[in-house]
């Protein structure tokens, strides 16, 4: 294509006049070797464009999420925290009250050892209110 | 429509929406799960997709949308320090480098224009998509696309004479 033409072109180009036929064949000129030198800014754009379509994604493409997957993991494991923790508060508080309970236990066992000697001591005044009492009868008779 | 069905229809264009989520989302890897949540979305979508005459467009349509708010909830975040990161680590050997690379100068070009002239210049220049088709993907008129196209093309072309001559002298 004569060089006249691709400048006309050009100017289409740059106010967004041309149709993609057009451009295509702008394209076609600035991908061979003879371009004319004051359009050389031109062809680094174009170059540019045409190696642009040449990037592809290589990745293959997943349809189900890994996201879901994540959540429901996360979900479960939360659960287990919940339930694990509840349990060893559980066991905390049964701890606790078997303390609590030995620790009674030893007390009533003293009060209880105490109150037996106590006890005792009664039971012996008890013999010498008895004795006592026996010798005050003795006494009015 | 089963998955084989599914595939036949959408996988076509898996390399356009992976090209213009690249040209939005600017790293690699941000496109790439792009292009997988959004086909994982048009899976979930499959039933309502038959009532799109253009599958592909519609497909665009979603792709634009989801880099915006990819880009909305980032900017929040770290893309800002990503950019001025890169700038600082630039060093003045490299910017040499890349000024002989032409693909890289106006790579950099296109990434500094506004979101709505790179997305047309991806469609129009790249994918060499028709303007009506263009216009059905954003949702614009196409007198408004030629507008915004002829900016961009005319600002690239710009600021690549002036790179150019900046270069040779």
């Amino acid at each position: 294509m004569e060089l006249a033409n691709i400048e006309k072109l050009l100017e289409k180009y740059l106010n967004a006049e041309t149709t993609l036929a057009e451009e295509k064949e702008l394209q076609r000129y600035f991908s061979s070797e003879n371009v004319a030198p004051h359009l050389l800014e031109y062809q680094m754009l174009f170059n540019y464009f045409t190696a642009g379509k040449e990037e592809k994604y290589t990745k293959t493409i997943r349809l189900k999420s890994q996201k879901s997957r994540w959540k429901w993991l996360s979900i479960a494991a939360s659960l287990l925290l919940a339930v694990s923790v509840y349990t060893g508060y559980q066991k905390n508080q049964q701890k606790k009250a078997e303390k609590i309970y030995n620790e009674t236990q030893y007390a009533l066992n003293m009060l209880s050892a105490n109150l037996n000697k106590g006890n005792n001591a009664i039971v012996q005044l008890q013999e010498f209110d008895t004795t006592t009492n026996k010798i005050f009868k003795q006494l009015k008779k | 429509m089963n998955q084989s069905e599914f595939l036949k229809t959408v996988m076509p264009f898996k390399d356009k929406v992976y090209r213009l989520a690249k040209r939005l989302l600017v790293s690699t890897e941000e496109a790439e799960d792009a292009t997988q949540e959004l086909y994982f979305k048009l899976w979930k979508n499959k039933s309502k997709m038959q009532n799109y005459n253009n599958v592909e467009a519609f497909a665009m349509t979603m792709t634009k949308n989801y880099c915006f708010d990819r880009l909305k909830s980032k900017q929040a975040a770290n893309l800002k320090l990503v950019h001025s990161n890169y700038k600082e680590h630039d060093t003045s050997l490299q910017k040499k480098v890349e000024l002989n690379d032409s693909v890289s100068i106006i790579h950099k070009l296109i990434e500094n224009l506004p979101e709505q002239q790179k997305i047309i210049i991806q469609l129009r220049d790249i994918e060499q998509y028709e303007f009506e088709e263009i216009a059905q993907m954003l949702n614009i008129k196409p007198t408004a696309i030629r507008v915004t196209l002829s900016r961009a093309r005319k600002t690239i072309k710009e600021q690549l004479t002036k790179q150019h001559n900046y270069g040779v002298s």
